[in-house]
C-alpha cells in the first residue's frame, strides 16, 4: 500500500504503469475484487456525476435561494460571447459550479473527496474531456488518478472542512483534479505529483466559512476557483514547471496549518465570511434568529 | 490507515449537501439501529461541534433520522426521514451540546424502545466517512471498513478463547480486535473485525458460548 505521493509515483514509474493503474490495482487487493468490479463501481460513480451535470444544466434551485442558476449563466455567457479565459476554463467552471448546486439542492452526487467540493473533480472531468476525447476507460482511470491523490491526503492530512478548513476540502479536489488532467493529456505520474503540489500550495490557508452554516455560500464559487486553479497547474506541470516544495511536504503544511485554525474558520458557520454583516443577515433571514 | 479504499474518496454516491453532516450522520444513524438490531421507538441525539453550530443547514437531523430508519445514503427520500420518523412511530429529540469533543463533528445517540436501550458515539471524520468511539459506556474504535461483531461478555478468563474458539473452527480470519471491560469482573466488551460477513448461525453458536452476554453484528 502506498501511503506517501512518492511511494505512489515511485511505484508507477518502478513498474512503467499509470497512477491510475496503481490506484486499481491496491483496490482489487485490498477489497479482494475482480478489475471489472473495480471498474464496474467506479462507473456508476461516473454516472451520477454526469446525470448531476446534466441536473444543472437544467437550472436547479436551493431551498434558501442562497445558490443555483450561476452555471446556466456561465454556459449562456459562452454562447453569447468568447471568455476572456477560454472556453475549456469556464466550460469545467460552470460545470464544477453546476455539480455544486444540485448538492445544495440537496440533489444526488457524488463526493469528491467531500459534497462540498465535489465539483471540482467533474467538472474539470467533463470539460477537458472536449478537447481530449477520452475514452470511457480513460475518463474511469481519470477518478482513479484523483482518488490515489485523495487517498493520500485523507490518510496524511485531512479531507473535510471541519477538520482541517477549506483548503481539506476544495484544496484537496482541485489538486486532485490537476492530477487526473495530468494523466490524461499524456503527462507523467512525477507531473501529476508537480501538478497537485502547485494547486494544493496555492489554496494553503483557504478557511471554511460557510454562511448560514450553509453548503451553499462560498462553497459553490470555491468549487469554481478549485477546478480554474487544477487546469493552470496541469498546464504548468505539462510545460515543465516543477514545485519546489515536494508534493508530500505541502500536504504536510496544509495538514499543520488546519491544525492550527480556530474552530471558528472550520464549518462552524461562525467566522469569516459567515460572520459578515450580510453573512449573519441572510443567516437571520433563513434561520429568524441572530447569531 | 483511516482510509483503505478510493471509494471512501471518489464517493459515497450521495443526497447533498455534506459529507461529514449529511451522509457521514446518516451513516452513524444506521451503525446505531444495526447495533440495536431493530427500529427504534425513541431516540435523543446529543449533538456537537460543528455538528451542533450547522445540523440544520446541513440536514444533518434529518439524516441522523434516515439512518436510524436504516436508509442508504443516497436514498431519495433522505430529505423527509423527519416526517417518516413520526409515521412509523421514531420520536426524536435533538440536543445542541455545549460541551466539548475531540472531534469536530460527533453525535451521541441515545436510542431504545419499552425493552431495551443504547448509547453510541459516533464520529464523522470526513468524506462520509465514520467510526463508532464509544457504545454503552465502552470505549471503542469501529471503522466501518470490515464487517464486525460485538460481543458483550463477563469478564472472566476462557470468555475471549471461547469466542476466537468458534471462528477458527469456522475458518474466520479477524483482523482487528480489542477488548475493554468496566471493572475487573464486571461486563465487558468485545469487539472482532472480520474480513467476510458472519452468518446468523455462528452468531447463535457465539451466543451459547461460555460468559457471553449479547452479540450484536455489523455488515459492511
Amino acid at each position: 500500500m502506498f501511503r506517501t505521493v512518492a511511494e505512489l509515483v515511485e511505484i508507477a514509474e518502478k513498474e512503467n504503469i499509470l497512477i491510475s493503474e496503481v490506484m486499481i490495482r491496491q483496490e482489487m487487493d485490498v477489497k479482494e475484487k475482480t478489475r471489472d468490479e473495480v471498474f464496474e463501481e467506479m462507473e456508476k460513480n461516473l454516472q451520477v456525476m454526469e446525470r448531476a451535470i446534466d441536473d444543472a444544466m437544467q437550472g436547479v434551485q436551493s431551498v434558501t435561494g442562497l445558490t443555483g442558476g450561476d452555471a446556466v449563466l456561465v454556459q449562456k455567457y459562452m454562447k453569447e460571447k468568447t471568455p476572456l479565459s477560454g472556453h475549456l476554463m469556464m466550460d469545467a467552471v460552470s460545470k464544477a459550479m453546476g455539480t455544486n448546486e444540485v448538492n445544495a439542492a440537496m440533489g444526488i452526487i457524488c463526493a469528491t473527496p467531500t459534497a462540498g467540493s465535489a465539483g471540482c473533480v467533474p467538472g474539470t472531468l467533463f470539460a477537458v474531456k472536449e478537447q481530449l476525447n477520452p475514452t470511457r476507460e480513460q475518463m474511469i482511470r481519470y477518478l482513479f488518478t484523483a482518488g490515489a491523490f485523495g487517498f493520500v491526503v485523507a490518510n496524511n492530512a485531512f479531507i473535510s472542512g471541519a477538520a482541517g478548513g477549506c483548503q481539506a476540502e476544495v484544496g484537496s479536489a482541485g489538486a486532485m483534479s490537476a492530477a487526473a488532467i495530468v494523466e490524461m493529456a499524456g503527462g507523467t505520474p512525477q507531473q501529476s505529483s508537480e501538478a497537485f503540489a502547485i494547486t494544493l500550495k496555492n489554496m494553503l490557508g483557504l478557511v471554511c466559512d460557510p454562511v448560514a452554516g450553509l453548503v451553499e455560500v462560498p462553497c459553490v464559487k470555491r468549487n469554481a476557483a478549485g477546478s480554474s486553479l487544477a487546469i493552470v497547474s496541469a498546464d504548468l506541470a505539462l510545460a515543465g514547471v516543477t514545485s519546489r516544495i515536494p508534493c508530500d511536504e505541502v500536504i504536510g503544511a496544509m495538514y499543520r496549518i488546519g491544525q492550527q485554525m480556530p474552530t471558528s474558520l472550520r464549518e462552524t458557520g461562525e467566522g469569516g465570511l459567515a460572520d459578515t454583516p450580510t453573512g449573519r443577515l441572510l443567516k437571520e433571514k433563513i434561520f429568524g434568529m441572530t447569531m | 490507515m483511516k482510509y483503505n479504499s478510493v471509494f471512501d474518496i471518489i464517493g459515497p454516491v450521495m443526497v447533498g449537501p455534506s459529507s461529514s453532516h449529511t451522509a457521514g450522520a446518516a451513516r452513524i444513524g444506521k451503525a446505531a439501529r444495526n447495533l440495536f438490531g431493530k427500529q427504534p421507538k425513541w431516540a435523543k441525539i446529543h449533538l456537537y461541534e460543528s455538528f451542533a453550530k450547522t445540523y440544520k443547514g446541513h440536514g444533518t437531523d434529518f439524516a441522523l433520522a434516515a439512518g436510524l430508519l436504516g436508509f442508504e445514503t443516497d436514498d431519495p427520500q433522505m430529505s423527509k426521514a423527519l416526517e417518516i420518523a413520526k409515521q412509523n412511530g421514531l420520536e426524536i429529540e435533538f440536543i445542541e451540546d455545549s460541551a466539548s469533543a475531540v472531534n469536530p463533528n460527533t453525535a451521541r445517540l441515545i436510542i431504545g424502545d419499552d425493552a431495551e436501550q443504547l448509547e453510541l458515539v459516533g464520529i464523522s471524520i470526513g468524506g462520509g466517512k465514520v467510526e463508532i468511539t464509544e457504545l454503552n459506556g465502552f470505549e471503542l474504535r469501529l471503522s466501518g471498513n470490515h464487517p464486525a461483531i460485538l460481543i458483550m461478555h463477563n469478564d472472566r478468563f476462557g470468555a475471549i478463547a471461547s469466542v476466537t474458539k468458534i471462528l477458527a473452527k469456522y475458518e474466520i480470519n479477524i483482523g482487528h480486535m480489542e477488548v475493554n471491560r468496566k471493572d475487573v469482573g464486571k461486563e465487558a466488551l468485545m469487539v472482532i473485525e472480520v474480513d467476510q460477513n458472519v452468518d446468523d448461525d455462528i452468531l447463535k453458536e457465539l451466543e451459547e458460548a461460555d460468559h457471553i452476554i449479547q452479540i450484536s453484528k455489523i455488515v459492511s
